[in-house]
């Protein structure tokens, strides 16, 4: 497969002098570029050598607008289920039972892309604007090259079949037949009016409506009854051509013989010169016949070099097998155009079809258009009908992976449709779970609902790394702007036992200045996640401390007192705290005296101030002195 | 591509650097102008500045974000020989109203005796970590072991690199298939002087940073470089802006189960751009290392990528409206039209405009900034 060189695109910064250079940074989905001056650093000694030299703008640059589209929108949603339903067909099916099944999801594309491009006109129409004109272009041609590639590859229909495939592609795609045909019929009198021959010769003859084209003769017939033998001998050769039925029982052999029959029975007309007399009659019989010069005469009519190959392949060669294609379909396109002007890449992608060429199509796709989705979208589902590993296994499926991360890459800049990309990622089985680990990180974290969001997708894929970052950041955020209970409960999630004694020591210190805790809800429902970091345990026991001493539970709340300083949990800087908020507890005759004793020797034991131990005595009542039988005043027992 | 908007950035002098943070919601500027500005995108995509303020006592070269997980933080470095570190202090409500915030300054890293001429933050696996390189040829790197008190930073490492230094980069990954690693660039223009680029390692044992690897064979002034984003690759891939753009891939070289010393590398060069056909300033990634940037003394910025089959192409060019378009690239050719006349007309008729408009689909489009 060659490589076509193409040219890189220039896009104009508009920057103000020459001479300057562009520094740059890469961003979500753009890149800023800016003037600057780059010089080795040892030769700037001021910035007096750039005296007057203002700063230019910052210019945002991006790649394409197509995901910012409103109605594009849609068609990423849709395909977007299409394409998770296309990787959950089993494997396991026989490829006869497959067949259809990708042939369906082919079309289910393709009218996602026909209602997209629908809407798009309603709304061009409606508004009368033509900001997203090139959209329906763009679509029209896709539709155009999906179909053909669905016809070629997916159906892969046999000779026979495929011209009639070819038949209803072409037909599909020129549908401005129907509306002249509409306008000729409801004119008052249709075979008067001046684009009734078109219609009847070019439009439905050419596309082999033969049906539809004695049904129109008819009016004329009835106009001029002197011809009515002509007419009548025309309407018989239409309504005799052969037409090849796949489900019948006539072989392709026999039904050659009988087209050929017909074939001839035409030609005997011409030669008889039996509509000689009627010019348009004779026209009819000689596009019949398949005249090559009489269809070219004719180029407005058909419009496309392609529809030229369907009409003459319908007239000359209807029983044309898929590998002769690409000989027809060469020499029409060099017939019909002519020798000033050049195949369009559009030409070039639809030839490379022809001949079966499926990754030139995909390639040229890839030029020609900006946005991944079509060559994804189709590249993906060729893969999955087995279609590009005739080349080698490794390069096929390095392919579609390879166009789906770029797709998907697309999509991750977009504040709603990153989720959409998710599930492409996962579909992707070699570099697909590190795009997306890479990419779910910078999904900016605007509120506590997208960060849920987020960090859902993460777990549900054991991304834990991602997962801990994330709760990180938002507890980083949250302590930040002093919501302790956030912070908190972000880190807890995050398991990250560093930060969450660092919010339990805030939590304390907040308790310390203000007498009061906040965010008692968290506090108090904080169930196994308590085990997370020491202080937090105490932090979550000592609130538990206080709610039983306002229960008045005073026998339990001493027990947990007991346990908080023996098993270490509360810190020693916060002793003098604990016992302080305790000692109206100790007094109390419910509390067993062991537990007081132990209270008030732990305090006068530990290293906390002299002081403070002083006047913590002093405040005690006569009971809690009382242990310290035989000592009367508080500095014998502050000796001990 | 096309401008979307531009941003009138109000510096009083030529700016240096600019720099987006992780999430692409902020971004800084620096300027010779000796401060640094600080950007937020508001839902509609306009950008404000929300803090403008003095930094250096000299140009200010780089500005740096730190990784979100460590709070709102900057490093800037500058000519004046010093480097800083930067918090972001939750202001007053009136403030935010008023969309504005408050920067102080947390630490001045004062060890150089020369500009310095890049800072990086190494990646936070590594905990937060501050990385300086200097025209003296020396490469520091500071940690901050308690991240709730930024204004604590120890100079943990100090690599003499022998040559001046103008750019450093740090190995993203945080596979622990292979140690912390870091490159240096030396734009000492000597050829003689041997290979410009650097690469440093971790070694577990002796808790120090060793070579392990020089690229003999840039010979000419580095004046960027930078690792890829690793994509669960075992390789490296490195980007060095010299007199052209260069790709490395450095393969590491199975170690024996008794070598203590740095991992030794295979390198190979994967492709070599000279389209700018002028020295070549700065290199960088994108996020998912598909394109790479580079910007040149012909006043262009460059992008390259490699397709499925690892073959680099510039797609695209970037060029200041003053600057003539030399080197290798014209105009842009066939490739913008997909849909020719054909197809047009039949489009034409379904929606009855005139026939003979031509469609020019993909590039030079107008600007489409007005919303749908």
């Amino acid at each position: 497969m060659e490589e076509v060189d193409v040219e890189p695109a220039v896009t104009n910064i508009p920057a103000a002098s020459s001479g300057t250079h562009l520094g740059f940074a890469w961003g979500p989905g753009d890149i800023l570029v800016y003037e600057t001056l780059y010089k080795c650093h040892s030769f700037i000694t001021s910035r007096l050598e750039f005296p007057g030299t203002g700063s230019g703008d910052i210019h945002e640059v991006r790649k394409d607008e197509d995901i910012y589209s409103p109605i594009l929108r849609k068609l990423f949603n849709e395909s977007h289920h299409i394409f998770v339903g296309l990787q959950t067909i089993r494997e396991d099916l026989p490829s006869k039972n497959k067949k259809p099944q990708f042939v369906s999801i082919s079309k289910n594309y393709r009218s996602v892309i026909r209602a997209c491009m629908e809407e798009l006109q309603q709304v061009l129409q409606k508004w009368q604007c033509n900001m997203e004109t090139r959209y329906v272009s763009i679509l029209l041609a896709i539709e155009l090259i999906w179909n053909l590639c669905e016809v070629l590859f997916i159906d892969a229909a046999p000779a026979g079949s495929l011209l009639l495939h070819l038949l209803d592609w072409v037909r599909l795609h020129k549908a401005d037949v129907d509306e002249k045909a509409r306008e000729v019929l409801q004119s008052e009198s249709p075979a008067e009016h001046r684009d009734y021959w078109d219609v009847v010769g070019a439009a439905y003859v050419l596309q082999g409506r033969l049906e539809e084209a004695r049904q129109m003769l008819v009016k004329q017939a009835t106009l001029q009854p002197a011809a009515r033998k002509m007419y009548k001998q025309m309407d018989t050769l239409l309504s005799k051509m052969p037409f090849y039925n796949p489900g019948g029982t006539q072989t392709l052999t026999e039904f050659d013989v009988k087209w050929r029959h017909w074939h001839e029975e035409v030609d005997r007309c011409l030669q008889d010169n039996s509509f000689a007399s009627n010019k348009h009659l004779e026209l009819i019989c000689k596009i019949l016949v398949g005249d090559e010069d009489t269809l070219l005469e004719h180029k407005d009519l058909l419009s496309t070099w392609y529809h030229f190959l369907v009409t003459r392949l319908l007239f000359c060669h209807p029983t044309v097998k898929p590998t002769e294609l690409h000989y027809y379909a060469q020499s029409c396109l060099t017939m019909f155009l002519d020798s000033r002007s050049v195949p369009e890449p559009l030409d070039s992608i639809l030839l490379a079809a022809f001949e079966f060429d499926i990754h030139q199509v995909i390639k040229d796709c890839s030029i020609a258009l900006n946005n991944w989705w079509f060559v994804a979208h189709l590249t993906d589902l060729l893969d999955h009908c087995k279609l590009l590993q005739s080349h080698n296994l490794h390069f096929g499926s390095n392919l579609r992976e390879f166009l789906l991360l770029e797709y998907a890459s697309g999509l991750f800049t977009h504040h709603s449709l990153w989720q959409l990309a998710v599930d492409y990622f996962d579909h992707c089985p070699e570099f697909g779970r590190v795009y997306l680990e890479l990419q779910i990180e910078r999904v900016p974290l605007d509120t506590e609902r997208k960060a849920l969001k987020v960090l859902r997708i993460c777990e549900q894929r054991q991304m834990s790394e991602q997962v801990r970052s994330i709760c990180k950041i938002m507890a980083m955020r949250a302590l930040r702007n002093n919501r302790l209970g956030s912070a908190l409960s972000w880190s807890i999630r995050a398991k990250d036992a560093a930060f969450a004694t660092l919010i339990s020591e805030r939590f304390l210190q907040d308790y310390c200045a203000r007498g009061t805790f906040s965010d008692l809800d968290l506090i108090d429902n904080l169930g196994p996640a308590m085990l997370l970091s020491d202080r937090l345990t105490f932090l979550g026991k000592y609130r538990e401390f206080h709610k039983l001493y306002g229960e008045k539970r005073f026998r339990e709340a001493s027990k947990l007192l007991l346990s908080l300083m023996t098993a270490k949990i509360a810190p020693r800087s916060f002793w003098m705290t604990l016992l302080t908020d305790a000692l109206p507890l100790l007094e109390q005759k419910e509390v067993s005296h062991h537990i007081v004793r132990y209270a008030v020797y732990g305090l006068l034991l530990s290293n906390i101030k002299k002081t403070s131990k002083y006047s913590y005595l002093r405040s005690c009542n006569q009971r809690i002195f009382g242990f310290f039988s035989g000592k009367n005043n508080i500095k014998d027992v502050l000796i001990i | 591509m096309f401008v979307a908007r531009s941003i009138a950035a109000d510096h009083k002098d030529l700016i240096h650097d600019v720099s987006y943070d992780f999430h692409g919601r902020r971004m800084a500027t620096c300027s010779s102008d000796q401060s640094v500005k600080v950007w937020d995108k508001s839902e509609n995509g306009e950008w404000h500045c929300t803090a403008s303020w003095k930094t250096h006592s000299g140009s200010v070269w780089r500005v740096t974000w730190a990784h979100p997980e460590f709070g709102q933080v900057l490093a800037s470095c500058s000519f004046d020989r010093t480097a800083a570190v930067w918090e972001e202090i939750v202001g007053e409500s009136n403030d935010k109203q008023r969309g504005l915030s408050h920067w102080i300054k947390r630490t001045t890293l004062v060890d150089s005796r020369t500009s310095v001429t890049d800072v990086k933050f190494a990646p936070k696996h590594m905990g937060l970590m501050l990385t300086t390189c200097s025209a003296d040829g020396v490469v520091r790197i500071y940690e901050a072991p308690d991240v709730m008190n930024l204004s604590q930073w120890s100079l943990q490492h100090e690599i003499s690199c022998k040559l001046s230094c103008s750019c450093i980069s740090w190995n993203p990954s945080s596979s622990r298939a292979h140690p912390a690693m870091f490159a240096v660039g030396s734009d000492d223009s000597n050829v003689t002087y041997g290979g410009k680029v650097q690469i440093y390692e971790y070694n577990e044992n002796t808790r120090k940073y060793a070579k392990a690897e020089t690229l003999m064979t840039v010979t000419d002034a580095v004046h960027d470089i930078a690792f890829a984003p690793n994509l669960g690759r075992s390789f490296h891939v490195l980007a060095i802006a010299t007199k052209d753009v260069r790709i490395f891939k450095l393969v590491p070289m199975r170690k024996e189960s008794t070598s203590t010393g740095p991992t030794k590398f295979e390198v190979q060069i994967v492709a070599q751009f000279d389209n700018h056909n002028s020295q070549v300033w700065r290199v960088s990634w994108n996020i998912t290392s598909t394109l790479l940037a580079s910007s040149g003394d012909d006043g262009c910025v460059r992008l390259w990528k490699a397709n499925y089959m690892d073959n680099w192409k510039c797609t695209g060019i970037l060029k200041g409206d003053g600057s003539p378009l030399t080197g290798s690239s014209g105009q842009p050719t066939a490739m913008s039209t997909v849909v020719g006349s054909s197809v047009q007309t039949s489009q034409n008729a379904l929606n009855g405009m005139s026939a003979g408009s031509i469609a020019k689909l993909f590039a030079e489009q107008d600007s489409l900034n007005e919303p749908y």
